[in-house]
């Protein structure tokens, strides 16, 4: 085990390293070009004869995601990462990747938007990480990272996952997350090497020859093809529902935010119970699939929800789907790289909660 | 093969043109009435209906392809980017590994694979909507890395996939289904030449046009391809084959009128043969190790 002082977008960059990430494709956007800056510095060091890997700065991001749908498909561990403007552009690339079952690691140090926006944090790609986002029915599974540490582990479990069910993850990050500067430990994961058969390496005698694609221009084939996603979405849901609950045991009233947003939470919860509000707070960590079923039951016993996000209004929504209209689900947010403080936020509780038509 | 697996068919020139299921060839009958083989579909393609109009450049040329990965024997070591338009179906035709790529991307797919895989062979086969309008970014960056691929590039100056509109290579006066009254340089500007745009960049090693319109002509375009893929043993950089197609359907001719028009209309804008040969001493690995 080795502990580090680092930002965590090298954080992340040294846990591809160490998750064994074959190639990286990427292009320069702030706040994520550390990730590339590091991986074009470090990644050499580790490359033998046997073994190379490759950091390459592409033309833009869409020629980035394509090099990882080539790399993907050739059964290697490739990953990209950008923030939200670029992230936008590679949409496309995206449903394409999702379309032909290629496992991948994508990383969106989220800023705030719409267009060009700023370079301050934002949550404002909650929608377009875990709704699809390109075109077409898919999904990706999205890991929300809310500490250096978690930038780092969430690399391993990123690739782990994408190979697992051969599906591209989704690291979403945020501005703040990405620059901030904390202790992070390596040496608790390391790389797994999956077995690819399918992958396009050269098709020997022995086999068949592989194709990578994501057409089907028979509708009943395209529906087949289509209902073997939503059985792995089905099956990716059962399995992979992650989250973390603070104070939540006695709690009155529950803050749900992830990321960014869930470190000012579990401050404002620590700060509500020292003026007496039973606060505790909900963070999902895997924001697809998004855990339901634990705020529907969690919705039996408090009296009301708080969901704080740097946007306008998105995960409440699937928070209000959880909760299923048992008890009031309300939303506190910041927008354009403003960031709220933990007082702020239990003010806003202290007003829900002497509002009449809360209890 | 056996001659005794196949249905004989006896032509009216006295030769035999030999099919079974499997498998397409020509054999020639001798005086002591034995066969010779004169003429074999190649095994890396394999034998699926295509999808192309009749008359249509993309069958031969994915047959050329296909004989060059047979002749070098490199099947093994061989990954095609199929792009979107007509060829997207590339992949259903050829016997070996490949990747179906976004529209226009194909190029950058292929750098994903060569970099991780630079012992195999990777190609593109990419039409001129994919490659010279929406893909031309991912064309011109790859070449300018000199990556070490062959481009193929299928020029038939129209959109044939999505039937009949205009492409960056359509002629100048060229009437399309999106051009109805002809291209208009005033409105449109002029055909692309991406062939002699790309040949000024170090990364390219070799630029070649060629169409596949009469037996000459597909010899030399077949030449080139055998060239293109040999030469990625070199790591000198991108070799590309722009091929002028004809288009039957869209340009609303016979194949023979179609095949007609490269020759009278088409060469004049896009004018055939080598753009960017390799320096001799460039050669030198090549011819000194022959193997395959």
């Amino acid at each position: 085990m080795e502990t580090k002082l680092m930002k965590g977008n090298e954080a992340l960059a040294e846990a591809a390293i160490q998750a064994g990430c074959d190639a990286y494709f990427g292009y320069p956007i702030t706040p994520q070009s550390e990730v590339l800056e590091y991986l074009a510095r470090e990644i050499p060091k580790y490359n033998t004869k046997d073994h190379i890997r490759i950091v390459m700065q592409a033309e833009s991001e869409i020629a980035s995601i394509n090099m990882v749908y080539g790399a993907a498909g050739a059964g290697f561990r490739a990953m990209t990462s950008s923030s939200s403007p670029g992230i936008s552009l590679m949409q496309e690339g995206i449903s394409y990747i999702a379309g032909a079952e290629l496992p991948c690691l994508i990383v969106n140090v989220n800023r705030a938007g719409p267009g060009l926006g700023t370079i301050q944090p934002g949550q404002g790609d909650y929608f377009q990480a875990t709704k699809g986002g390109g075109h077409g029915d898919y999904k990706l599974i999205v890991l929300a990272p809310s500490s250096v540490q978690e930038m780092a582990d969430f690399v391993f479990l990123g690739f782990d996952l994408a190979d697992k069910y051969r599906n591209p993850v989704m690291i979403l990050s945020d501005g703040a997350i990405g620059q901030m500067m904390e202790k992070v430990t390596f040496g608790k994961y390391s790389a797994h090497k999956t077995d690819k058969p399918w992958a396009t390496t050269g098709k020997p005698p022995t086999r068949d020859r592989n194709f990578i694609t994501s057409l089907h221009i028979q509708p009943e084939k395209l529906e087949l093809s289509n209902l073997k996603l939503v059985e792995k979405y089905r099956e990716i849901t059962k399995n992979e529902i992650r989250f973390e609950e603070v104070m939540t045991e006695d709690a009155d009233y529950i803050l749900t935010a992830y990321g960014l947003s869930a470190r000012i939470c579990h401050k404002a919860a620590i700060i509500a119970r020292e003026r007496g509000i039973k606060a505790g707070m909900f963070r999902p960590i895997t924001l697809y699939p998004f855990p339901s079923k634990r705020l529907n039951e969690l919705a039996d016993k408090v009296k009301l929800f708080l969901t704080v996000e740097l946007n306008a209004g998105q995960m409440v929504e699937d928070v209000r789907l959880a909760v299923n209209g048992k008890v009031p689900v309300d939303f506190y947010g910041r927008l354009g790289g403003m960031i709220p403080t933990p007082e702020e936020i239990v003010n806003k509780l202290e007003n829900l909660i002497s509002n009449k038509n809360v209890n | 093969m056996s001659t005794e697996d196949l249905t004989l068919e006896k032509n009216t020139d006295g030769k035999i043109s030999l099919e079974n299921d499997l498998h397409i060839c020509a054999l020639a009958e001798n005086h002591d009435n034995e066969y010779s083989l004169i003429y074999e579909k190649p095994h890396t393609l394999l034998d699926i209906d295509m999808h192309y109009c009749p008359g249509c450049a993309h069958s031969l040329v994915h047959k050329l392809i296909m004989e060059a990965v047979e002749e070098l024997g490199i099947q093994e070591k061989t990954i095609g980017i199929a792009p979107v338009g007509c060829a997207v179906f590339a992949y259903h035709y050829m016997n070996i590994d490949m990747q179906e790529a976004a529209h226009g991307r194909a190029t950058a797919v292929a750098t994903g694979v060569k970099r991780l895989m630079p012992d195999k062979y990777v190609f593109t086969y990419q039409g001129d909507g994919d490659l010279a309008a929406i893909g031309i970014a991912e064309t011109i960056h790859t070449i300018n890395r000199g990556e070490n691929i062959m481009i193929v590039f299928i020029n038939n100056a129209v959109y044939g996939m999505t039937s009949g509109q205009m492409a960056p290579t359509s002629l100048v006066g060229m009437k399309t289904t999106t051009s109805p009254f002809g291209r208009d340089p005033a409105v449109y500007g002029y055909p692309i030449k991406v062939s002699e745009l790309i040949s000024q960049l170090p990364g390219s090693f070799y630029v070649s046009r060629h169409t596949v319109n009469k037996n000459t002509s597909v010899r030399k375009a077949k030449k080139a391809i055998v060239n293109a893929l040999n030469y990625q043993k070199l790591n000198k950089g991108t070799c590309f084959i722009e091929i002028i197609g004809n288009c039957p359907s869209n340009w609303k001719m016979t194949p023979i009128e179609a095949n007609n028009f490269i020759d009278e209309v088409m060469v004049k804008t896009f004018p055939l043969g080598d753009i960017k040969v390799p320096k001799a001493e460039d050669l030198i690995p090549l011819n000194q190790n022959g193997d395959k």
